[in-house]
């Protein structure tokens, strides 16, 4: 890890991560919060590949940086009268105070400790020309149960996500006006 | 790389922990101090890319495998991760959807239904 590139791109896109993190801790509006996290995302995804987990990093744009990020621009979409500043509630000073021991606790121990890495000739051997073969081997492989589990796991969650959200059938009940009336009412909350 | 002043520069593991570190902290701020629900969940979602980033980082640089034995055991873990990230924050937007319908607010100093 010490060719010039991987350690230019390595403190780059640190930087970009950190401090997009930071922005969307200190952003006045929810957007501009919503778009520093997917920036944040993004710069996470390089991180990703300065580790040569090819594989990881095109998920994570594809999943974190696309789905997610799409998924909560329409949470706040479809919550039209809710407050659009991203505010902070009483516990601030707490939160702050426990994020900032959670930080220096994690790098004060990645410091101190002698960790059992591998470094130069011993880290370029395990090198991988791509990650995606050995991946799919270990997760049709050793790991295929939780495979499965996690694919039943989405699905539960896209069901359960759709039941949740879904509108209530009321019109069934009503006189044709009294429907109308409720639709228009629901119209013009919107 | 070398410095031109001759210092040599190199990335190790712990750069890695340090900065997962750091947004794991900035995670749990957010988590614990926004107001917005969708906000804490953005928190929450930061702090589980910082532990996939502290993962993929051991599992490029831990010599615990022996070559050629499962070195990426590590990558197989973030990809389950991601999996149950994604119906967290399906189902966490859409109870945060379903709360606005109820009480026209996803203010969460504003839901204490159930403080005592």
């Amino acid at each position: 890890m010490d060719s010039t590139g991987i350690v230019i791109g390595f403190w780059v896109l640190s930087a970009i991560t950190v401090v997009s993190s930071l922005l969307v801790l200190v952003a006045r509006n929810l957007m501009h919060a919503l778009a520093f996290l997917v920036l944040a995302f993004l710069g996470m995804a390089g991180l990703f590949i300065t580790l040569s987990a090819d594989f990881v990093a095109v998920a994570q744009v594809l999943i974190y940086a696309g789905s997610i990020s799409v998924l909560m621009v329409f949470a706040v979409m479809l919550t039209p009268l809710a407050s659009r500043d991203n505010g902070n509630s009483l516990y601030v000073l707490p939160g702050v105070v426990a994020g900032l021991g959670i930080a220096s606790l994690v790098a004060f121990v990645a410091v101190d400790t002698e960790w059992a890495e591998r470094t130069g000739a011993a880290l370029a051997e395990s090198d991988f020309a791509s990650t995606v073969g050995e991946v799919g081997r270990l997760l049709l492989g050793r790991y295929v149960l939780a495979f499965e589990v996690a694919s039943v796991l989405l699905l539960i969650g896209l069901l359960g996500a759709i039941v949740l959200v879904q509108e209530r059938r009321r019109a069934a009940t009503q006189s044709p006006d009294e429907a109308a009336d409720t639709g228009a009412r629901d119209g013009g909350a919107l | 790389m070398n410095l031109p002043g001759g210092d040599e520069v190199t990335v190790t593991l712990a750069h890695y922990l340090v900065v997962s570190g750091l947004v794991f902290g900035i995670g749990t701020t957010i988590a614990l101090s926004k107001r917005n629900a969708i906000a804490v969940l953005m928190g929450i979602e930061l702090m589980l890319n910082a532990v996939n980033l502290t993962l993929l980082a051991f599992s490029r640089f831990s010599s615990a495998f022996p070559a050629g034995e499962e070195p990426l055991s590590g990558h197989a873990f973030v990809v389950f991760v991601l999996t149950v990230a994604a119906a967290e924050a399906a189902i966490a937007l859409a109870m945060a959807v379903l709360l606005y319908r109820r009480r026209e607010t996803v203010d969460l100093d504003r839901v204490n239904l159930m403080r005592w």
